[in-house]
């Protein structure tokens, strides 16, 4: 891989053609002894990440998210299905490859406590990732530690520093700026917020957000929060017991969700108001999709929702709906054409719907 | 809204640096008893490798004239069957007995800590195949495995201490593996692979420091039985006999051989031995303290630190109290009593620097049936206030000031007799961790049945029905199936219904719920609010809600007090909270909402961090984050005052907020 286009992330001529980031019928089984049948925690996910992109994957705990992001790290072994990167097939990549690859591939997870070695101080943590990678042009490691805090507002004073010293806000952006300092062109952010108070998330996704039109990095956010999404993802992805559900661009997904567990999960989050909050309330069916959660394997024919799906009918139960194109997006759903469109679901940002610009107002690369 | 700005921070506490956390050693000066075994045993290595440079007589010079003396200015410990001397034999024959220790610690350490290393990293077939290995050294009989070499190899200490460190390794070697273990599952050693980092040098950067303490533990304890085995066979004559000179085994030996005549001549020699093993033992005592100590404090999220800035802070507090109390909450007159009213309260936590306030001059009421938020950042105090509240402070946290008064009782009273009783009948507490209540090795129904048979006065049947009952009112889907389930079993929200369950058990007036939701999914969460709000209804009961989520806020209370670095700085019903905050606090927390920000522009952010007990400012808490900060704000303690009917601010710039907007 040639050192100049990773500033840039899109400056060769295939850049237009294939995603950096690709995967195809993604399916990851977990293993759990003998006696027990394998978990099969993502089944066939196909997703895209283009060049200074943010691609959001969004779902309940249990729902496959952070599997998908393991894999593509290479941190968990995949099944069946491929992860393409740049075109190149990553998938059974030998770890000498592996190792290659973690100069362009990065991650950011959601502990901020557990993800630094409480006994080596920032810039011994930092440096770890020069150590195998390193860059000629790019100066003494100590400078470019200095140069990485101060790219996420730390000043250079902290390399000195135990991580004992820092709250759980200020060590997420050391996560972030260890991440950053070789480059890469992909980050998997696993929740990376959603450990922090508001105050600190908002500082922490202004700066990725910054970094992302800085450096032109892709990102793929792992998170729960539909709110959230709106501020970070050009696009979102919606699993369900590992199953894509919904895929669209944000705006789409996030105020006019169409499928019936986007629209759940929408509605489920109480916004800050209380009396568009009590309207929400009263909409919303008072035991609508209690029972199994998302991490129960779930029906093994059907759609995997149709437990707790309001609108479940007969052939539900049968037919496993195909992910299929919907104009600007995929939803897999098989009574898509009846349900109605969501107006009964008022999205969060329904306050002053004219006067919120849409996530697609922020050019993409 | 221009006033939220986000802007590089710099680290905000800059107190002297704590002691690295990395070297155990350094703790070791501060121990007295670990620093004498240490010095006793250089000083033992340093004699034994000197040889015969520092004896004060020749060891091996018999003086017939003068056999079995006792001490004397000429023979220290006196002299043996010979006439040599005791002390210098005992200094030589140290050399035998710590070589053969030296040998033995050896193999013991290569092997233990190469095998156990690779078998905890590696895991799965390898980790399973050296578990079996180990188990099968261990089942051998140390003693004949020893007298099998040394029947091979006669008289061969060496090969007798090499077979002792072998056969006594796979203790050490499980040690080592379930630290690599623990220490392989640290998401900072994920981190370091996806750096690229290779596993040699993860093991060397992550996992290599962090054996140093269990290590030096283990070895202590098997070099002290190392020298008692060397000791032995020598002893007896199987390895390091007389003929090779003097060692610590074969002076024993000599001097069994004498005890009816001369009793004197075991002591010199047991005495050492006794001491050294004894050294040994401290020596590993001590670091065990202070690894297992790091080892805690770092599997633990750290409490913030107090810093040096203690002192003024807890003197500033208590001249702020009296202001505070004064200004007390808000009591409409005219309104009945409420349920809860809390005036004053001011909480310290013990630290090395003196007790730090960590909660100061809080009040608020709380009528009855009525459902109150606690909200702000982590670390501003909403747990602990919220915990004061059913007298259930951690370490050692006390009130030190202020009252609680819950239906015209005093909570606060330092005997606590009072919020027992209460506690789990009237007043009941959710915490955020749903399993945190239940005990894992019981099933439900009968923990719930224990709880309700400690409230009222019941049969074992009628509590038992009773507990099916309660698993109905949390509209749990099949009460009879969960009661016998364990609560491992549970989903997190089925678990979090069962928890609530058992606040319930005592019919509680008032319910307090720490982040009850803050662990659940969303769909989960919209479920546990539908669950608590139909209870209030239902129980008419009133609740206690800590949350940092302004949307379970807006759905379930009535009113909030938002708290700063230990401080309230707002209370208001929660709709003009919402719709006119008050307090810059307030607005800005509002701000970083996402669900309120606009799409396409920074997220209004605050700068900075909370700050921690320790370093509160003088004057307002909150003014080092704040966008409206003046001089002024620096001055003094900032009163709470009444800003509206029902609605209070502890700000002097309120007016310039409301003009802003
Ligand atoms: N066991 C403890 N020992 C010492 N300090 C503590 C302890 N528990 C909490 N604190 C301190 O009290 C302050 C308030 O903590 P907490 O009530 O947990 O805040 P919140 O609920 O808003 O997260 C924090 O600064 C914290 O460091
Ligand atoms: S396919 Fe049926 S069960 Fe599944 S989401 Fe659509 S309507 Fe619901
Ligand atoms: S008193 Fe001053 S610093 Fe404190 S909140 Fe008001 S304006 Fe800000
Ligand atoms: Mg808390």
């Amino acid at each position: 891989m040639t050192g100049t286009d990773i500033d840039t992330g899109n400056a060769t001529g295939r850049a237009d053609t294939v995603p950096l980031l690709e995967t195809e019928g993604l399916t990851v089984r977990y293993h759990r002894g003998r006696r027990r049948p394998a978990l099969t925690a993502v089944h066939g996910v196909g997703l895209t990440v283009g060049r200074g992109e943010t691609v959001a994957l969004v779902g309940e705990s249990g729902s496959g998210k952070s599997s998908v992001g393991n894999a593509v790290l290479g941190l968990t072994p995949v099944d069946s299905g491929s992860i393409r990167f740049d075109g190149e097939d990553i998938t059974r990549a030998d770890p000498r490859r592996r190792r290659a690859l973690t100069a362009q591939i990065q991650a950011v997870f959601q502990d901020p406590y557990g993800s630094l070695n409480p006994v080596r101080t920032i810039g011994q943590s930092l440096v770890e990732p020069l150590l195998a990678h390193r860059r000629p042009d790019a100066g003494a490691p100590r400078d470019q530690v200095a140069a990485a805090l101060e790219r996420v507002g730390l000043p250079a004073g902290a390399a000195d520093r135990y991580p004992a010293h820092f709250s759980g806000g200020q060590r997420q952006r050391i996560a972030i700026a260890r991440a950053l300092i070789v480059r890469p062109r992909l980050i998997v952010c696993d929740e990376p917020t959603s450990a922090l108070d508001l105050s600190i998330q908002a500082q922490v996704i202004n700066l990725l957000n910054r970094v992302q039109r800085d450096l032109g990095v892709s990102y793929l956010f792992i998170t729960h929060d539909l709110a959230l999404i709106r501020h970070i993802a050009h696009r979102v992805v919606v699993l369900y017991g590992g199953h894509v559900m919904e895929a669209g661009p944000t705006e789409q997904v996030c105020d006019r969700p169409r499928h019936p567990y986007a629209q759940a999960l929408l509605a489920a989050a109480p916004v800050p108001d209380p009396e568009e909050q009590a309207v929400r309330r009263s909409g919303r069916p008072s035991r609508g999709t209690a029972g199994a959660g998302a991490g129960s394997a779930g029906p093994a024919v059907g759609c995997p929702f149709a437990p707790r799906c309001p609108y479940a009918a007969e052939p539900c139960r049968r037919i496993r709906p195909p992910l299929e194109s919907v104009d600007g997006g995929q939803l897999a759903c098989l009574r898509y054409p009846e349900i109605a469109e969501p107006s009964a679901v008022r999205g969060p940002g329904s306050r002053q719907p004219e006067e919120i610009p849409h996530a697609d107002a922020r050019p993409l690369p | 809204m221009t006033a939220i700005i986000t802007s590089p921070e710099t680290v905000q506490e800059t107190g002297p640096a704590a002691p690295a956390p990395g070297r155990p050693w350094r703790g070791l000066l501060r121990q007295p008893l670990g620093l004498l075994s240490a010095g006793y045993l250089l000083l033992l290595v340093v004699v034994a490798a000197a040889g015969t440079l520092l004896t004060p007589r020749d060891p091996e010079a018999d003086d017939l004239a003068h056999t079995l003396s006792g001490p004397s200015g000429a023979h220290w410990l006196g002299t043996d069957r010979l006439g040599r001397d005791v002390f210098s034999r005992l200094m030589v024959g140290s050399r035998p007995t710590l070589l053969g220790v030296a040998e033995a610690v050896l193999v013991f350490v290569v092997l233990g800590v190469a095998l156990g290393m690779v078998a905890g990293f590696a895991g799965g077939r390898t980790d399973r195949l050296i578990a079996r290995l180990g188990d099968l050294v261990l089942a051998v009989p140390g003693i004949i495995a020893l007298l099998m070499v040394l029947a091979v190899f006669p008289d061969n200490n060496a090969a007798a201490m090499i077979a002792f460190g072998l056969i006594s390794s796979p203790s050490l070697l499980r040690v080592v593996r379930a630290v690599t273990m623990a220490v392989r599952n640290e998401l900072y050693v994920k981190a370091a692979r996806l750096s690229g980092l290779s596993t040699p040098a993860i093991l060397r950067r992550h996992i290599l420091p962090r054996l140093a303490g269990p290590v030096i533990v283990q070895v202590s304890l098997f070099a002290a039985s190392a020298v008692l085995a060397e000791t032995a066979l020598s002893f007896l004559g199987l390895a390091t006999p007389e003929t090779q000179g003097p060692s610590w085994g074969n002076m024993v030996g000599e001097a069994a051989s004498v005890i009816s005549v001369d009793p004197w001549l075991l002591v010199p020699t047991g005495g050492m031995l006794v001491v050294t093993v004894l050294a040994l033992g401290l020596l590993g005592d001590t670091v065990h303290d202070l690894t297992v100590g790091r080892a805690r404090g770092s599997a633990v999220r750290p409490v913030r630190r107090p810093r040096p800035a203690v002192r003024t802070a807890v003197a500033v507090a208590a001249a702020d109290v009296a202001a505070a109390v004064a200004d007390g909450a808000p009591t409409e007159q005219g309104a009945a009593a409420p349920l809860l009213s809390v005036r004053g309260l001011t909480i310290a936590f013990p630290s090395p620097e003196g007790e730090v306030t960590v909660v100061r001059g809080v009040g608020f009421d709380v009528a009855r049936g009525e459902c109150v938020g606690i909200v702000g950042e982590s670390g501003c105090g909403k747990t602990v206030t919220a915990r004061s509240l059913v007298g259930l402070l951690p370490g050692g946290g006390r009130v030190v000031a202020g009252s609680v008064a819950f239906d015209g009782r005093d909570l606060a009273d330092p005997a606590g007799r009072e919020v027992a009783r209460l506690r789990g009948s009237r007043i009941g507490l959710i915490s955020q961790e749903p399993m945190s209540g239940l005990d894992p090795s019981f099933r439900v129904g009968s923990q719930l049945a224990e709880v309700v048979r400690r409230h009222h006065r019941l049969t074992r049947r009628q509590s038992r029905a009773r507990a099916l009952e309660l698993l109905a009112l949390v509209e749990l889907p099949d009460p009879a199936s969960v009661a016998r389930s364990h609560p491992h079993e549970l989903s997190g929200g089925m678990a979090q219904r069962v928890s609530i369950a058992l606040a319930l058990a005592g019919e509680p007036d008032l319910l307090i719920a720490d982040e009850p939701t803050t662990a659940l999914d969303v769909t989960v969460q919209a479920e546990i609010l539908n669950l608590l709000r139909s209870l209030r209804v239902r129980t008419g009961m009133a609740v206690v809600l800590v949350t940092h989520d302004w949307g379970v806020l807006a759905d379930l209370c009535e009113r909030a007090v938002v708290m700063y670095a230990g401080e309230v700085v707002e209370q208001a019903p929660v709709s003009d909270l919402y719709h006119a905050p008050r307090h810059p606090y307030t607005l800005a927390l509002l701000a970083a909402n996402p669900h309120l920000a606009a799409v396409g522009q920074e997220l209004p952010a605050i700068p900075g961090t909370v700050p921690p007990p320790s370093a509160w400012p003088a004057g307002c808490h909150f003014q080092p984050r704040c966008g409206y900060a003046t001089e002024e704000c620096g001055a003094g303690a900032i009163p709470l005052v009444t800003v509206a009917g029902g609605h209070q601010a502890r700000c002097i710039h309120v007016d310039r907020l409301e003009a802003a907007r």
